[in-house]
Parts: C-alpha cells; structure tokens; sequence
C-alpha cells in the first residue's frame, strides 16, 4: 500500500508505484486487445519521416489540433473589455459555458457571460422567444450598462436575424429602447476567434458612433489592442508608455482589469473596460491605431470610412516594432518620445547585447495567431535567431505573403518556411524532420514539446499548465525584456539539465555565463 | 460514519424567496421550482435510515440570458462518455470550436502512445467552413475518414461527434459511417449528439449510450470466455486516475475488471461488457441507460457504488461483495481491514483541522450526492447542494445522503449561486472552474469538483487521503486571512450583488 496519511500521493507519484504498475500493465495484457510493441514502435518512428510529414501535409479535410479557436469566443472577449458590459451569445447555451471555461483556465479569473440557450424548437421556431426573454433576464438579473449580442453557429445555421430580433425585444419591452444592445454575427464556421473580435469590436462602434457628426480631436488616438491573452500586462505597459509622452489616447476595448480584478473579499462581475461615454467620444479621434492587423480589418475598415486615420500594428513586440509604435503615436499625437522611453529601449538594447551569443543562429518554430507570429519572428530575427517554422492555423494567404515579406528582410530569414492553414500535427512533422532548438506558441504544444523533445516557450493564449504569465506585458521594450528572459531562461535551463550529471557530463555544468 | 446535524431551514426558504425577488416575474416563476430546502419525509424500510425529501424540477430548459452553468448534448457525449476511449479516433464533426475547447479538459487519464495508439489528448476536427454548411459535409467527412485511416492506422475505431450544425444541414453521418465501416472493416460510431439537443450535456450521455448499443454492441464477433468474477466499472471516467484506484480495490477483492467505462477504457472492453457478471456503475446519470439495456438484452445485473470516502467505499465493498458470495466477501472484509489503519489515520489528521467546516456543493453527475459522505467522514456538514443536470431519480437519490434543512438547486444560475454563497458563507465551496474565480475573490476556499482542481484521484481508499488533503489545504491556507489590507479601518461588507 503506497498510500499513507503522513505523505500523501496524488496521481503524480501514486501510479508510479509498484502496485499500479503491475496493474495497469495487467489491465493492458488482458484486456485492452493491444498492438504489439513493435508495431507501435514502428508507427511512431514511421511518423519522423519525411514521407509521413509528406502525407499529412497534404491532408485536405482532416484537421488534427489546430491552433485557432472559433468565432464568438473572440467575441465574448472583445465583449469584456467595455465598461459593466455582459456578453450574451444568441444561440446553444453548450458554447457559452466552452467560453467561459477557455477564459478563465487561461486568465484564472471569472469570465461572466450569458446565453439565450436555445434548443430544439428555437431549431424549428427560430430564436426570437429566446432573445426577448433572454435580454428582460439579463437586464433585470445582471445590471449591466450594455449587453454585447454576438452568435452561435446554430443561431447562424437557422438565420436569426439579430438587428431584427432585438428591435422586437426592445419593442416589447425586454429593455428600455434607449439600451445600448450592439450586436455582431460570429458564425463558428468562418474565420476564427480574430475575426470574432473583430466584428464585435466593429459592432461596438458602430452601435454609438452611426449617424452621428463627427468633430475631430487633434492628436486625440484610439488603440485598440485585439485579441490578447496577455492584454492584462500589455495594455498597461502600453498604458505607461503613453502617459510617460502625455498622449491623448482611449483603449477601445480594454479587457486588462476585467481579468485581473483583486481578491479583496468581493466578486466584481464588471470591472474596468473603456467607458461608454469614452466609446461615444472616440469617433472624434484623430486616428485609430491598432496593435493587431488581422483582429480589426473590419473595424479600422469602418474608422476609416468614419473619416479617422487609420494604422495598424502586427503586435508591437521587440525593439524596430515598438520603435514604430511609438513613432507612429508621437506622430499622430505630436508628442515628442521623452528621454526616458529612449533609455529604456537602450536597457532592452543593452540586455540582447549581453546576450546575443547564447541567441545567434538559433532555429525557432513559432505558431499562433497571425500578427502574433509575425511579431515573434521579427523579434527573433532581431536577437540573430532564424525562425525557421513559422505557422498560423488562421492564417490567410495574405498573411502568408507578408510574412514572406518579413522573412526576406533579413538573412536570417532564409531558410524560414510559412506554413499558412496548417495544424499542431502538421507542425509535429515538421519538428521531426527538420529540428529546430525552441517552440514559440502556447500550452497546446506541450505534446509537440514531449513528442518531439522540442524545448516550449509559452508567450501565447491559452496558457493553462503555468500561472501568471498573462500578468507580465511582451509589448514595449519591458515586454521585449521580458521575451528575452524568458527565452534565455529555456535556454540555460535546458543546458543545465544535459549538463548535471555528475562525473560525466558537468564539466560544462558552468556557473558564470 | 454519520454526522448528526441539521441545515437551518427556515433561514433557507427565506434565502430563496429574496434570490428570486430579484429576478422578473416571468423567470421568478420558472425559477421557484428548481429551488427548494430538503425535508425529512420517510424512513426507509430495510435500513431504518431517514431519508429526506428533495423535491425540485429538474431536467428541464434553462432560463434565457440568464449564466447557467450547464454545457450540451455534444460536452456530454464527446466530453464524457466517448472522448476518453482511449484507442478510437473521436470527430469533432462541425466547426472548429467545440473540439478546441473540450480538447483535454476533463483530465481523463490513460496509458498509451499518444497520436500513435491512444488519440484522447488530441482534437480531431472536420473545421466546417461555410462552403461545408451550404453544400453539406458528407464529402468531406469521407474524406477525413480516410485520412485518419492513412494516418493513424493503429486507431481501433472513429466516431463522430456532430455539432450543432450537422442536424441542422441534414447531414447523413449514419450512412457515410456505415460506408467507410464496411470499406475498412472497422467499427465507425454517428453520434447525433448536437449541442442544440435536449436541455444539457445530460441528453448527450443517453445518446452516447445508445450509439454503443446501436453501433458497438453486438457488431463485431466477441472472442472472450467470461469468468465467474468478471465485472464491468460503469461511469468512471478516470479523472486524475480515479478509476485506478477504484479498479486496485475491486482486484484485491478478487473482481476482474474486464472493462472501464470510459476513462483509460478500448473499443476491445466495451465490446465485451455484455458478457461480465456484474455491472458496476459509478456515475448513475451519465451510463444508467447502457446498463438497462445490458441487463434487458444479455442480462447482465447491475450495482450501483459509490467510492468516495471509507464509509462509502466499506459500504459499496460489502455490498459488491455480496453479489458474489462468501468467497469474495471474506476477501472484501480483509481489505476493509488492510485500509482501516490508512483510513483512520487520514481522519485523526485531518478531522481537528476540518471538522465543523460547512460545504456547499454544486456539480453534474453524481458528485452533489456522492461526495457527500465523505466530507462527513471527514466532520465536514454540507449546507446545500445541487446539480447541473440531475433527472428527478438524482434528486431522489440525493435523499439518501442530506440532512434536513440543506439548501437545493437544480441548474443554479450563476446568480443564484452566488448569492446563496454570499448570505451562508460557507467554509468550502467545492464547484467548476467557472465558479471557482468568482468565489475565491470573495474570500472563500474552493475546490474544483469536476477535475479535483488537477489533483486527484479522489476515488478509492488512496484517493480518500488526497481528498482529504485537498479539503485541509483549501481550508486552511494562509491566504484568506490576507484580504484585508491592515489600514482599512471597517471591513467591507462582502460583494452587495453581482450586479454591483
């Protein structure tokens, strides 16, 4: 009995103990009818190959761990980032609860959200019923100063109109008439989790700034930030930086206190996010810059033709990419960069300086979201490293040309492929047959990780297996030290570990580097 | 062991009449039958033990707009019962999202290679695209197949775990299922378990049985002779490793666990489950359905158990042994007798630090009455419970184990919850993760109760000790003495609303 009061095994230690070794291999024996060995042995080195890399690469229907996830969750978070704002997913109530789970495993924090939790005769009737009757609920129940309609598949399948369908609630009297109840359609069939952002985002905007006269604010800039898991720590770095140049600025849509909020004795279902009357103001910015191209074609599209400047970012991350950042905004706003922002891009410039030799020629695999590997591979090929796979499970071909683009500015990117649409297994053949040193994406290629022996670097959503990343900004030249800590760290971890052992190989094991 | 204590009921009732003041008439009305304060009703006859009265609605639609905490037919049928069989391909037949969020959440452990002979911890998916909506997906799903069989040839089967929108297109999964079977001589589940299906994941777990008994059973030649001790653990999905240490006690009792169901679980044990002696089932709401039907086709009897905690475990032992005669109810006397010493000293240690504690419970299945016990054995009182998607048998069962006066809620909304939580002020709360923030803010320890919050297992005589270390060291940590910072001069009164 390996179990005892005075040092009590949890599943880690327990079933590597003798008694459930012998069980587990009986169980296998008699029961689960097994291949042999062999057979499995030989399958998995069949999957190192390059001709099993050839056929899975050229899979066209099956999809095996994508990195994307689908519409309306970019939606709910897009949704979270307005002032006392609840979410309200017009359609199968399963989603919502998958929703707030994905969240809050990445934020460990509360994710509110509500759905209108149609079934089988919404199938038939349509979702009206549920619409008006949901909306009286939510309003009633959850006090919220807007509720944010976006989309499930089913809800897109059946052709609920959503303008319609909150008119007729309004009319009959769900919510006063003067509620605001901005809506976007995020079928899960299109697009993923971004362009969920996007046409929230975009439906926001539109909800208060339609039809109204627009009176420009110089220097005034709207940024919106996009879909980020790191948003907690990336809107306030960026937050500092602009306040340190005294920029006039308004974050539409801030999810940074929303998924951050204290344990101080009391649940804030709301806390944060742009304010209304901000949203209402913000069309009379003079641009609006987004930090993430691919989340807000749409919605700069419409401050566009709002008649505001617009620019955006590909995830201001390293120094030549928040260099521009910051540029563009001392452009637009007139502000002059102060001297301490220039001293802290030297301090992030002094650190790659000190560290470059353990960072030149390293190989890297980076995948996640467009803008995201974009940033990643700039910054890298800035630190000397050669990002060799680059992949976007949502990417488009579009992106696929810029980041070529990218790739070509620098030797460096030579030997970098762009792997538009491909999945994490596709990734895991490419692991196999031509190796790099580090993985750059998220907590989904941890199995990539222990399949491939490749060392993991957690810099993208969702991070479930560790805690608090999220809280730390990548953004800015803080967050461009941060990145560059966190590589480094893996880096002599890892040569730590193949070094250690004592009397054979610790020669190497060195205490000054 | 059995607490002796009482829930104030009169506070309670009042509790719910002020959580649903808050809501609009229409959904205040629809609301009140779900809620409700368990009454001592009856004696039952063979135990003279008291039984209270749980009556609640239950099993029906939720409310619009409102945060109920529930998930649909395809969480229950992918997520649950098929997902953790281990050696088949699972489809997740739709758009992208639901495989991306169920994609290795429940903790279902296994052995095996994965992506290469075991394939739980990967999400397969045919990633609808509008084209596929608009001209249907059957093409494309015979296409996967024969992906899958090229690229994961040791797989032992595939099912498909339809979306929403697959029922919604018509889409003809059974006859492309039927097809590629035939054409690879392999076994090939539809599961019409779309999200839209039935009012929770509680529908999925019937559909998912039937699929086993329309698809599974009797499909494939058997070649097993079944012995006198062969029994099959029903409804154990092995979360953190549970049904190991469920399976440990059962062998050492001289029972063959000749299938799982479904945590760690082949094609292989499922197919020849009709042939075992016994069914043992844990979780009643997600696999009673297949055990009918066992013992009305093949006549296979079968037992509920339950393995939380040593009162429940000595119980269940004894009452498995039974089933079986002197022979193994002697060898179930001895193992009681081998873990009593475990057993007491896990209470000795821990009962000083957690006794008197109150718990509230809300989680699916069979846990809101399950674990019940075995906080008591730990001197723990449980103040109210409830489930996400109980049929009205659940609540009837859920008699069995409170006392009068607890607090029930069948599909608490995230409002009621919270406010219930607010007023009793539990000392634990044990729910899921899309609770567990919101009540730790308010300063109250929590347990994930769906996935041991990663810890685990907390079935079984080993799984008793790390529940009752998890309980202590959710209870006692330092840190809920650390809210208040020391120059607020009054202490806040805790949250005044969710709306606040």
């Amino acid at each position: 009995m390996p179990q005892s009061a005075e040092k009590v095994l949890d599943h880690a230690p327990l079933f590597r103990e003798p008694e459930y070794r012998k069980m587990l291999a009986e169980k296998k024996r008699n029961f689960e009818r097994p291949y042999p060995d062999r057979t499995v042995t030989d399958q998995r080195e069949f999957t190192k190959t390059w001709h099993y890399r050839e056929i899975n690469l050229a899979r066209e229907a099956l999809v095996v761990n994508p990195a994307k996830a689908c519409q309306p969750l970019g939606a709910v978070f897009a949704a979270a980032g307005f002032e006392r704002t609840m979410s309200f997913v017009h359609g199968s109530q399963g989603c919502v609860a998958y929703y707030r789970s994905h969240l809050s495993r990445h934020f460990k924090e509360p994710s509110s959200a509500v759905s209108s939790s149609m079934t089988e005769d919404a199938a038939v009737f349509g979702g009206l019923k549920n619409m008006v009757d949901g909306l009286a609920n939510t309003y009633k129940l959850y006090e919220p100063k807007m509720i944010a309609v976006s989309t499930t598949c089913m809800a897109e399948v059946i052709g609920d109109d959503l303008h319609g369908f909150i008119e007729n609630a309004k009319d009959e009297g769900a919510v006063p008439h003067d509620f605001d109840v901005p809506f976007a359609h995020t079928p899960a069939f299109v697009g993923s989790h971004v362009d969920g952002y996007d046409s929230m985002v975009k439906g926001v905007l539109e909800n208060f700034w339609k039809g109204e006269q627009r009176t420009v604010n110089p220097g005034s800039i709207n940024i919106i930030p996009g879909f980020d898991g790191f948003c907690v720590g990336n809107n306030r770095e960026l937050k500092r930086l602009l306040n340190l140049m005294g920029v006039s600025y308004t974050f539409i849509q801030d999810a940074s206190d929303q998924f951050d909020t204290p344990s101080d004795g009391e649940f804030r279902m709301y806390d944060g996010g742009t304010k209304i009357e901000d949203v209402r103001a913000a069309l009379n910015a003079e641009a609006t810059v987004s930090l993430q191209q691919y989340n807000t074609r749409r919605t700069l599209e419409y401050c566009k033709a709002a008649g505001q400047s617009t620019v955006s970012f590909h995830y201001p991350l390293g120094v030549k990419a928040t260099d521009e950042f910051l540029v563009k905004v001392s452009e637009i706003s007139g502000r002059e960069i102060p001297e301490a922002i220039r001293l802290e891009r030297g301090r992030l410039v002094d650190a790659m300086a000190d560290s470059q030799s353990w960072l030149h020629g390293k190989k890297y695999a980076i995948y996640g979201d467009p803008d995201f590997v974009y940033a990643v591979a700039r910054f890298i090929m800035e630190t000397g490293g050669e990002p060799t796979h680059c992949l976007a499970t949502n990417g488009t071909p579009a992106w696929e040309a810029e980041m070529k683009k990218l790739l070509a500015s620098s030797p460096l990117g030579n030997d970098a492929q762009v792997w538009a649409s491909k999945d994490l297994w596709a990734m895991r053949s490419l692991l196999f047959t031509e190796p790099v040193d580090l993985l750059i994406g998220n907590s989904y290629g941890k199995y990539l990780e222990r399949d491939t022996g490749t060392p993991l670097i957690r810099l993208m959503f969702p991070i479930f297996d560790r805690h608090h990343h999220h809280r730390f900004p990548l953004m800015g030249y803080q967050g461009g030290l941060r990145v560059l800590t966190t590589i480094l760290d893996k880096i002599f971890d890892r040569l730590d570990r193949e070094t250690m052992q004592v009397g054979v190989t610790d020669y190497s094991y060195d205490l000054t580097r | 062991m059995s607490l002796d204590y009482e829930n104030d009921d009169a506070s309670h009732e009042k509790l719910i009449e002020e959580v649903l003041s808050h809501y609009p008439d229409k959904a205040a009305k629809r609301r009140k039958k779900h809620l409700s304060v368990a009454r001592n009703k009856q004696e039952t006859a063979e135990e003279g033990q008291v039984v209270s009265e749980c009556d609640v609605k239950s099993n029906i639609k939720s409310i619009p707009g409102v945060m109920t905490i529930r998930g649909c037919a395809y969480a229950g049928s992918k997520g649950v019962v098929w997902g953790p069989i281990k050696d088949m391909v699972h489809i997740s037949h739709g758009p992208v999202g639901c495989g991306q969020y169920s994609w290795s959440q429940r903790r279902n452990y296994y052995v095996g290679t994965t992506g290469i002979d075991a394939f739980v911890t990967m999400q397969f998916t045919s990633d609808f695209q509008e084209k596929d909506i608009v001209f249907g997906g059957d093409k494309k799903l015979e296409k996967i197949i024969d992906e899958i069989e090229e690229l994961f040839p040791l797989n032992n089967g595939v099912t498909v775990q339809s979306e929403c929108p697959i029922g919604l297109i018509g889409d003809d999964i059974e006859a492309v299922s039927r097809k590629k079977a035939e054409e690879y001589k392999t076994t090939i589940v539809p599961v019409r378990c779309e999200g839209f299906r039935g009012v929770s994941q509680s529908l999925g777990h019937h559909i998912a049985n039937d699929a086993i008994r329309d698809w599974v059973f009797d499909t494939t030649e058997v070649a097993y002779e079944a012995g006198r001790y062969d029994v099959n653990v029903i409804g154990d999905y092995n979360i953190g490793g549970d049904a190991w240490a469920s399976r440990i006690l059962l062998e050492e009792i001289g029972l063959h666990v000749v299938g799982n169901w479904s945590g760690d679980a082949t094609l292989a044990e499922i197919e020849r489950a009709p042939t075992a002696k016994l069914n043992l089932i844990h979780c009643y709401r997600s696999m009673n359905y297949i055990c009918r039907h066992m013992e009305e086709k093949y006549g296979v009897p079968w037992m509920e158990y339950n393995f939380f905690g040593p009162s429940q475990i000595e119980a269940s032992l004894r009452q498995i042994a039974k089933h079986f005669g002197p022979e193994i109810e002697e060898r179930a006397e001895r193992v009681i007798g081998k873990y009593s010493g475990l057993t007491d000293a896990v209470i000795d240690k821990y009962w000083p630090r957690l006794h008197g504690k109150r718990v509230m419970l809300y989680v699916g299945g069979l846990r809101p009455r399950h674990v019940i016990t075995a906080y008591e054995d730990l001197g723990m009182e449980i103040v109210g419970t409830g489930y996400e998607f109980a049929h009205n048998d659940d609540y009837q069962r859920t008699g069995h184990y409170v006392k009068e006066g607890t607090l029930i809620y069948d599909d608490v909304t995230g409002y009621e919850l919270e406010k219930f939580i607010e007023r009793i002020r539990p000392d634990l709360v044990g729910s899921g993760i899309k609770e567990k923030y919101s009540v730790q803010k308010m300063g109250i320890p929590f347990r994930q109760m769906h996935s041991w919050d990663y810890s685990g297992p907390y079935h079984g005589y080993d799984g008793f000790a790390i529940f009752a270390r998890d309980m202590d060291l959710a209870v006692n940590n330092p840190v809920w003495d650390l809210y208040d910072a020391p120059w607020q001069k009054v202490t806040m009164p805790a949250a005044s609303g969710a709306a606040e």
